[in-house]
């Protein structure tokens, strides 16, 4: 029989209905996954126990009332600890945290609670978003369920492994360049970015505040709709929060690819792309192309210059959104003779290497004599980017390519070499520039046992066919493998 | 050699909008400390700014004030550097597409009338407030400082003069019309000594004649009017005996201090300000239609030169028709009053003396006082139903808010004794009750017609008219 | 293309404190960086418009409506230091910008 903690949030949610099972039940079953896991994994920076137990009763005495909040209702939900949470400890993996317990709620938070999800606690990340291993966390690494020597990827890390291994049903991660795809394809998830905007950033602590999306990872698209479906929605909080109506995804979600127009990025593959990767990527084209899509190979020239421009954007922007952290009112303080020398001690104790690094880098590419080399020329290239993508979708109605060019790699692999770490995200931050939606679905595993995630892009607001691509690759691919670390459970 | 002052100023006004600029706290930093703050306004990791529809519509009223342009499409960009007063290390403000550009503003000196160009008007957020512990209470020497954010995040405008301005003298007209401006249109209380409303000014020299410019230094830390003038004359007298003596003038801050009345160097970083611009990914761009700018033209209120000219017209003196044109309330009463037929200059003086007075003492505006109430006490002293003396307690009924001047009057029983008979009946009786006085009065001894008036205006408890008591004295001694 | 940093200004401006040894190794990663990232340099961009935001909107705003603020003691918890109803720093060495 089937663990509680590896059922999918839809299955989860039919059983609490029929009264098979209670909240506290499934509370309970992620508990003692963590309880089992959480010593090789370090999914979780803050388990929120005793408010989570209460949140299921009260979530079981609802649904005895009859009040039944939705999909989400008594499901046990982790969420990165990039957002903040009223009275619970909230650090973005940096030292400069440590100990902070915002006054406020992210809105993403409210929306999970209002739907009635359990939140079981804050997930271990990359100093402030910033990586693709979650190596770059102040309070130690997370490793990947699938083979604990592995990074589980990064920013998203914590979640990643977490939903992975079963310790969460869903969490919340943010992707700035891929920090929820690529983490989901290390770790056999679903993760996925939505457009630019749909999902209301207030709450969330900045990194690069015109790419920073917040979206879901979960163990299947449907769930993963269910997720979307109850964060995203305008808020006035947020001068970026889309104004208009979130599309409706669950419509045709089960619709198919037949007769739609698939593109195949020509850009993605090739040198640093693994062997396997590229092999499963043309082994699930071939199904799509069997169940009656119509493939279309897709150039994308600018994308070639898109990493240099992310890493010129994004340092710069996060190089003003991290000034804050100052020891004055919240967080680190260090000594200092004068306010000046406190700050400067403060944010050069309270910052891990990555972090300081990009801080520099943004700093130096807006000033004076520089920015119209590095971030105007950046802008541009954006501009360039999102032309690219938009002329493509005159043509197709949606791009696949891999997720990632490598799976899993060995802690440790990438961190002496900051560039080759940043190359992990040449297929995923390319939407981050154009502001379009993204989704990373496993579909198989590697030769070395680790899962491949594949890739499906669609345009602003194309998160329907988005899903519904990506529903088709789920159900065509038929990956259905559980990490070691989750199944061994079973077998005790 | 003789030199020529380049002077530019650069004016920070502090809004009166209910809330701050980007978020809902409310916007008044004299309250408790650190009591107006929520997680934006006090740079709480994840906050997110919104900003203030109502403090762009008030820029967008000066700007068109000012006569400038309206940027169809503005933005707000990033400045860095780091302050402690200043949550973020950044402050929101406008680069390079403000929301006002190219404007001007007439300034009139004993010189003569000038044209001073404004460069820009554009919006911002003010910091929080930092005070210094310590012996002296300043920034140096002190041992810490304790920061206060009430005031952090209220919007703050900044108008950019052109380096148009020539004289201490004109400095001062430019700022006290701005001012004006800034009071009649009602969008800040513009209050030098409390930094609402804050000068720097960029001064430099040249040779006369030249059109290059100088060297140019900034001076900070004027709180009036008249220590602006003080200031950049002290300045220009600095910068002129340093390049006489062949010296060289350096860039940089000064400080005006009003005891010594000098400018000191500030001590600033070494290096110059890089404050690396970009525009606020929080946030998206600002587009005024060409209907809303319409609309705030049309609400323009009649502006401050304006209004002094037509007041000058009616007869109203120079220090009058400026205190009035400030105001835009006494404005209104002041029109309403001469609509009514009262004499302008008689309105005029019950408005800048007993009012303004009144306004200072109780510390609010005159609410209660209509052009119909202020014409209805004219024409009362004129018709000699009240004495000017009962005039003042029954105008401060009308403030209090007690009704028309004839209805404070009677209530308070200030009707003037304009019965002959009552009148002639008190002055016989104060007459029979001093014979003395009025032996020697009858004697030609007329300084005692004073005292007699007195008597009486004391029996009629200030309602009779003195001037009649007078005649009825002497008639009847 | 090959870039010259004043690493030691960066380091002044993002105000972190870092040591010589420090400086000349982020320096040093900086130059790395930069060289791949200058490659943008590359790119005709001639009468290409910046790209500051991927959303095409305007204008959210707020009105002008007063909402509530935090509970003092609650921000104030957070404080590294405070005294009374204040946060307390140790002394400005520098004038505002």
């Amino acid at each position: 029989m089937t663990d509680l903690a590896d059922l999918s949030i839809a299955e989860a949610g039919r059983r609490l209905r029929s009264g098979e099972v209670s909240a506290a039940d499934l509370l309970e079953a992620v508990r003692r996954r963590a309880t089992m896991s959480e010593a090789q994994l370090h999914a979780f920076l803050t388990l929120d126990t005793e408010a989570a137990a209460e949140a299921a009763e009260a979530a079981d005495e609802a649904l005895a009332r009859g009040e039944d909040h939705g999909p989400l209702h008594g499901i046990p939900v982790a969420l990165k600890d990039n957002m903040v949470t009223r009275g619970v400890e909230t650090t973005a993996s940096s030292r400069i945290l440590a100990g902070y317990r915002p006054p406020y709620d992210a809105t993403v938070v409210e929306r999970l609670r209002a739907a009635g999800a359990i939140l079981v606690g804050k997930t271990n990340l990359d100093e402030f978003a910033m990586g693709s291993s979650t190596e770059n966390s102040a309070y130690g690494p997370t490793r990947n369920p699938w083979d604990p020597e592995r990074v589980p990827g990064g920013s998203s890390g914590g979640s990643a492994a977490s939903v992975s291994v079963g310790s969460s049903f869903a969490a919340l991660g943010s992707d700035t360049g891929g920090s929820i795809r690529q983490p989901a394809a290390l770790c056999g998830i679903v993760g996925m970015k939505p457009t630019y905007g749909l999902v209301s950033r207030y709450g969330l602590i900045a990194f690069a505040s015109s790419l920073d999306q917040i979206g879901p990872l979960t163990r299947t698209v449907e769930d993963s709709v269910t997720v979307f479906e109850a964060i995203a929605g305008h808020d006035p909080a947020d001068a970026t929060s889309y104004r208009g109506d979130v599309p409706d995804v669950r419509a045709a979600l089960e619709g198919g690819v037949e007769g739609l127009r698939i593109g195949v990025v020509q850009e993605f593959s090739g040198e640093g792309y693994e062997a396997d990767v590229e092999e499963d990527f043309r082994r699930v084209v071939g199904l799509l192309e069997g169940a009656g899509a119509e493939i279309v190979e897709i150039s994308l020239p600018s994308v070639e210059y898109a990493l240099s421009a992310y890493y010129l954007i994004a340092p710069a922007e996060c190089s003003a959104n991290l000034a804050r952290f100052d020891g004055v009112r919240y967080g680190l303080r260090e000594e200092g003779a004068s306010v000046e020398q406190m700050m400067a001690a403060t944010r050069r104790d309270g910052f891990g290497p990555e972090v300081t690094r990009r801080i520099l880098l943004g700093t130096y590419s807006l000033s004076a004599g520089y920015y119209d080399a590095f971030y105007g020329q950046a802008q541009k290239v954006r501009t360039l980017v999102a032309r690219d993508f938009a002329a493509a979708y005159e043509r197709v109605d949606a791009l696949v390519s891999p997720t990632s060019p490598t799976t899993a790699f060995p802690l440790g692999a990438k961190t002496a070499d900051p560039l080759a770490m940043y190359l992990s995200d040449v297929c995923t931050l390319p939407s981050n520039l154009a502001g379009d939606p993204a989704i990373s679905v496993p579909t198989a595993l590697d030769r070395s046992g680790l899962p491949i995630g594949f890739q499906v892009l669609a345009p602003t607001l194309g998160e329907p066919v988005m899903f519904r691509v990506a529903r088709a690759v789920e159900a065509l691919a038929g990956f259905d493998a559980r990490p070691g670390l989750a199944t061994s459970e079973g077998a005790a | 050699m003789s030199w020529e002052a380049v002077i530019g100023i650069e004016t920070h006004i502090e809004l009166l909008t209910d809330s701050k600029m980007f978020c809902g706290c409310r916007a008044d930093a004299g309250a408790e400390p650190n009591t107006n703050v929520c997680p934006v306004c006090l740079g709480l990791p994840g906050a997110l700014p919104v900003p203030n529809e109502r403090a762009i519509e008030w820029t967008v009223t000066l700007g068109l004030a000012l006569d400038c342009d309206i940027a169809p499409r503005s933005l707000f960009h990033r400045k860095n550097y780091f302050y402690a007063d200043m949550p973020k290390n950044y402050q929101i403000s406008q680069y390079d597409v403000p929301l006002c550009a190219d404007g001007h503003l007439d300034v009139e000196t004993e010189a003569g009338g000038r044209r001073i160009g404004i460069t820009r008007v554009h919006l911002e957020e003010d910091t929080g407030k930092s005070t210094h512990l310590g012996e002296s209470g300043r920034i140096h020497g002190s041992e810490a400082s304790l920061l206060d954010f009430n005031r952090a995040g209220i919007p703050l405008m900044e108008a950019v003069s052109e380096p148009d301005i020539r004289t201490p003298e004109e400095a001062r007209a430019y700022a006290a019309e701005l001012r004006s401006i800034v009071l009649s249109l009602g969008i800040s209380d513009a209050k030098l000594e409390e930094g609402s409303m804050r000068f720097d000014a960029n001064v430099s020299l040249r040779p006369e004649g030249d059109d290059a410019f100088g060297t140019k230094v900034e001076v900070k830390n004027m709180n009036s009017l008249r220590s602006l003038q003080r200031a950049l004359a002290y300045e220009i007298e600095r910068q002129t005996r340093v390049l006489d003596d062949g010296g060289t003038i350096h860039q940089e801050t000064r400080h005006w201090d009003e005891e010594t009345g000098r400018t000191e160097p500030g001590r600033s970083k070494e290096e110059s300000s890089d404050y690396r611009y970009f525009p606020e990914p929080d946030l998206v761009p600002v587009e005024i239609g060409e209907d809303v700018v319409e609309r705030l033209r049309d609400g323009l209120p009649e502006l401050p030169a304006a209004r002094r000219k037509r007041f000058l017209a009616l007869g109203v003196d120079e220090d009058g028709a400026r205190q009035l044109a400030e105001d835009d309330l006494l404005t209104g009463v002041f029109d309403g009053a001469v609509a009514e037929g009262a004499e302008p200059r008689a309105a005029s003086n019950w408005l800048t003396g007993e009012v303004i007075a009144w306004m200072r003492r109780e510390g609010r505006a005159p609410e209660a006082l209509t052009g119909a109430h202020l014409a209805e006490l004219v024409a009362m002293i004129e018709t000699g139903d009240v004495s000017s003396t009962a005039a003042k307690d029954v105008l401060g009924g009308v403030l209090d808010g007690e009704g028309s001047p004839r209805t404070v009057a009677e209530a308070r029983d200030l009707m003037q004794i304009s019965d002959d008979d009552a009148l002639v009946e008190v002055v016989d009786a104060v007459l029979a009750a001093n014979a003395d006085e009025r032996e020697r009065l009858a004697g030609g001894d007329t300084k005692l017609v004073g005292f007699f008036v007195g008597q009486v205006m004391r029996e009629t408890g200030g309602k009779a008219d003195p001037k009649r008591a007078g005649e009825l004295v002497r008639e009847r001694a | 293309m090959p870039v010259d940093i004043d690493i030691a200004k960066v380091a002044r401006l993002a105000r972190i404190g870092l040591d010589a040894e420090e400086l000349e190794r982020y320096g040093a990663q900086l130059g790395d960086i930069l060289e791949h990232a200058g490659r943008v340099q590359a790119l005709d961009t001639d009468g290409v418009p910046p790209t500051a935001h991927p959303l095409p909107m305007v204008n959210a705003l707020r009105s002008d409506e007063v909402e509530p603020s935090l509970e003092r003691d609650e921000v104030l918890a957070q404080a590294p230091e405070r005294e009374g109803p204040y946060f307390r720093v140790p002394a400005f060495l520098e004038d505002e910008a």
